[in-house]
């Protein structure tokens, strides 16, 4: 992967900008909203990422209870972090493009207030991991982030199953869309699947460091010569 | 179109500011590990 990851970080550069060229020149305007509408393009990935990395927290805590693997421990510090940067985009993203929409910036609608729950129990497991000092910290967490992932179906599902001021989907919701809209929906969505996952390895990297680096400072601390007053 | 374009720089001001403090973390540590390896 090391090797990898500068042509890998190239491709989704390459893949970002032209999902950014698809999006603001080749799709076509949406005839009731206007070209306020193109915000889709990275409100939709946006949140897919959010869930993709949310899913890879919960695997990663289940894995860190059944085995106590500190990669998988990591691995969830990292995928819950680069989630919450994902969804704080997707809660900025949709008041800017309701504003001009429904002409309300927010609205405690089903959808909208459980993304905020979803962001917010995220926002405090990283907190926890980072304020805890207890040596249990890790198993506290793991089980706060299996319960958070509860949280994502019922976020998909919300606007199928209740009435809410969010529109229903268009991609597997019945409704149609055209093909350039899709092509460019589909580049920003693969785009910003593949950023998120880079950009998750690299925080992974830093968190496997940074634990090697305590343990060494530890074990150096432990085998320092003491003086003897 | 203002819209449309502040989503789209928000959105980038919030994955280069978050990207800004993974490479300021890593410069950290970088110069932590440094100076354990000074030490004496």
């Amino acid at each position: 992967m090391k090797r990898a990851f500068p042509i890998l970080a190239i491709l989704t550069a390459i893949l970002l900008a032209y999902g950014l060229y698809q999006a603001l020149w080749v799709a076509p305007t949406e005839k009731t909203m206007g070209d306020v509408q193109r915000i889709f393009y990275y409100h939709v990935p946006s949140a897919w990422t959010a869930g993709v990395l949310f899913f890879a927290n919960f695997l990663a805590s289940i894995a860190y209870l059944v085995w106590r693997n500190t990669k998988a421990d990591a691995l969830a510090v990292a995928s819950a972090e680069v989630g919450v940067v994902f969804c704080t985009i997707v809660l900025v993203t949709g008041p800017i493009w309701a504003r001009p929409v429904w002409g309300i910036w927010w609205t405690w609608d089903l959808r909208l207030t459980l993304t905020l729950v979803l962001w917010l129990i995220y926002v405090s497991y990283l907190l926890l991991r980072r304020f805890s000092t207890s040596g249990q910290t890790p198993v506290i967490a793991a089980v706060l982030a299996i319960f958070g992932t509860l949280d994502i179906p019922l976020v998909y599902f919300s606007i199928w199953f209740f009435r809410t001021q969010h529109p229903q989907p268009v991609i597997g919701g019945g409704g149609s869309i055209d093909p350039r809209m899709l092509h460019a929906f589909f580049i920003n969505l693969v785009a910003f699947t593949c950023f998120g996952i880079l950009v998750c390895w690299l925080r992974f990297r830093l968190e496997v460091r940074r634990r090697e680096f305590e343990e060494t400072q530890a074990l150096e601390s432990l085998l320092e010569p003491r003086s003897v007053s | 179109m203002s819209y449309l374009y502040a989503a789209y720089i928000v959105t980038w001001l919030i994955h280069l500011g978050y990207i800004g403090t993974l490479v300021q973390r890593y410069s950290r540590l970088r110069r932590e590990m440094q100076e354990l390896e000074r030490e004496p």
